[in-house]
């Protein structure tokens, strides 16, 4: 299961790292020290396309469209989330699940729509 | 006899291991003259008695879209039209579950095959063809394209004493029906009985049938919820590329094969979904129509059904020889 709490955010913010990574593609950033992990969404791809969470950690992911709404779908880890063009949204997540997950866009952004989807690896 | 409560009176049989599928209506499990009795008690409540019928199911021509998995275009459409003209038995109907067109940017483009499409099909040698949109037809436009070709999104008519409801999961970018189609259809099936006999036709599984593929409907278990109501409900859906095959509490769940290219079989499958590539020596392999054929008769119950697949193969394409055919043992 998942502790989930989302946060959307209109415009993207300028945040301010302190302490180290707890995990890849993470940084410790916001005042709560809770991890955060960008994530960047371009037709027909997220970037980085995979990043590595730790079990029991709660991290904030904030995923960005840098063009159309997409979508941020992964049903193991009850996310489901709609980034409307050009904005940023945040979700925190505890993952207590060891597992390779793929999250994918379920929002039809075009024709390689089917293709768009990225990995979340917990350990 | 009194009030059609029983379960199985009328079966809607078929599987999809084709470019199409022909699906019939027949009575199961009774004889004769309980079978009349029930239809005719049936009937009162969509005004025309069941009677025994076939018709086929297309999904996913993806009209307009030319890449490596398939490099031939419509040539499997075309085909399909052929043989649904060849049948021995005419059907009464062909449903198109979804994807009829390949998704552009460009307007102008996708009414070109849209209008293609419809070209097309009109070939098609039966007195009634209805479509619901795939998310190539309306997930850029909220469906607005699609429903100056083709009519509203959501809708249902009753045929030969069988309620049919076409629902739409993809005008609304993600793959979900939505609350107000959800309310439309506890409305339009208000007036049935339990036992109505109930065809849904969609083109998102209404099941998590693979949703990191995105083989799902995130708010299909609402939708599933009305039609658990009914005894008698089979959904067809396309979007899968591939044949499938669910029962989920009274309900049958049956996918068509793509007029375009395959997907593989998600049952063990990890990581993302990739066509099976095109095989230029077999061009129509995996594709084919399967038929269902009700011969009538108060042995229904069990084997008054043939089933034949038909698998179209290289030779047949280049016109060299015949299609072959294979036979098997009947799924009902």
């Amino acid at each position: 299961m998942l502790c989930l709490k989302f946060v959307r955010i209109f415009a993207p913010s300028v945040l301010c790292f302190v302490g180290m990574a707890a995990m890849t593609g993470a940084n410790p950033a916001h005042a709560d020290n809770t991890p955060v992990v960008e994530i960047t969404a371009k037709r027909f791809a997220f970037s980085p396309n995979s990043i590595t969470l730790k079990r029991d950690q709660t991290v904030k992911l904030r995923v960005h469209s840098e063009d159309v709404t997409h979508g941020f779908f992964l049903r193991p880890l009850k996310l489901d989330e709609e980034i409307p063009a050009g904005e940023t949204i945040e979700v925190t997540v505890t993952p207590h699940e060891v597992g390779t997950f793929m999250p994918i866009c379920d929002h039809f952004c075009g024709a390689n729509h089917g293709n768009m989807n990225m990995t979340i690896v917990v350990e | 006899m009194n009030r059609p409560d029983r379960r199985s009176f009328l079966r809607i049989a078929g599987s999809s291991l084709g470019i199409g599928v022909l699906y019939s209506a027949y009575p199961a499990a009774l004889t004769q003259g309980e079978a009349n009795s029930m239809f005719s008690a049936l009937g009162r409540e969509t005004g025309e008695k069941v009677t025994p019928f076939s018709f086929v199911q297309l999904s996913d021509a993806h009209v307009g879209f030319d890449g490596p998995p398939d490099p031939l275009g419509t040539k499997a459409f075309e085909r399909a039209v052929e043989m649904i003209n060849g049948l021995p038995q005419r059907p009464d109907l062909v449903l198109f579950t979804g994807d009829l067109t390949h998704d552009t940017e460009d307007k102008d483009v996708h009414i070109q095959r849209m209008k293609q499409f419809q070209e097309i099909s009109k070939k098609i040698n039966v007195p009634l063809i209805k479509c619901v949109a795939g998310e190539h037809d309306a997930g850029l436009d909220g469906g607005a394209l699609y429903r100056e070709f083709f009519g509203e999104g959501y809708y249902s008519f009753d045929h030969r004493g069988v309620h049919f409801v076409g629902l739409d999961n993809v005008s609304r970018a993600k793959p979900e029906v939505g609350g107000e189609q959800l309310a439309w259809l506890k409305k339009d099936l208000a007036r049935f009985s339990k036992s109505a006999p109930i065809v849904v036709f969609t083109h998102r599984p209404l099941f998590d049938l693979r949703p990191d593929w995105e083989w799902f409907t995130s708010d299909g278990d609402d939708v599933m919820n009305v039609l658990g109501n009914y005894d008698n409900v089979t959904v067809l859906y396309g979007h899968i590329h591939r044949d499938d095959e669910h029962e989920i509490g009274n309900v049958h769940h049956f996918a068509a094969r793509s007029l375009i290219f395959a997907f593989p079989d998600p049952n063990g499958a990890s990581g993302p979904r990739k066509p099976v590539p095109f095989d230029k020596d077999h061009p129509f392999k995996n594709l084919g129509i399967r038929t269902v054929n009700f011969h009538g008769g108060s042995q229904a119950a069990s084997r008054a059904v043939s089933i034949e697949d038909i698998e179209l193969t290289a030779r047949e394409f280049r016109n060299i020889n015949g299609i072959q055919q294979m036979l098997r043992e009947p799924a009902v």
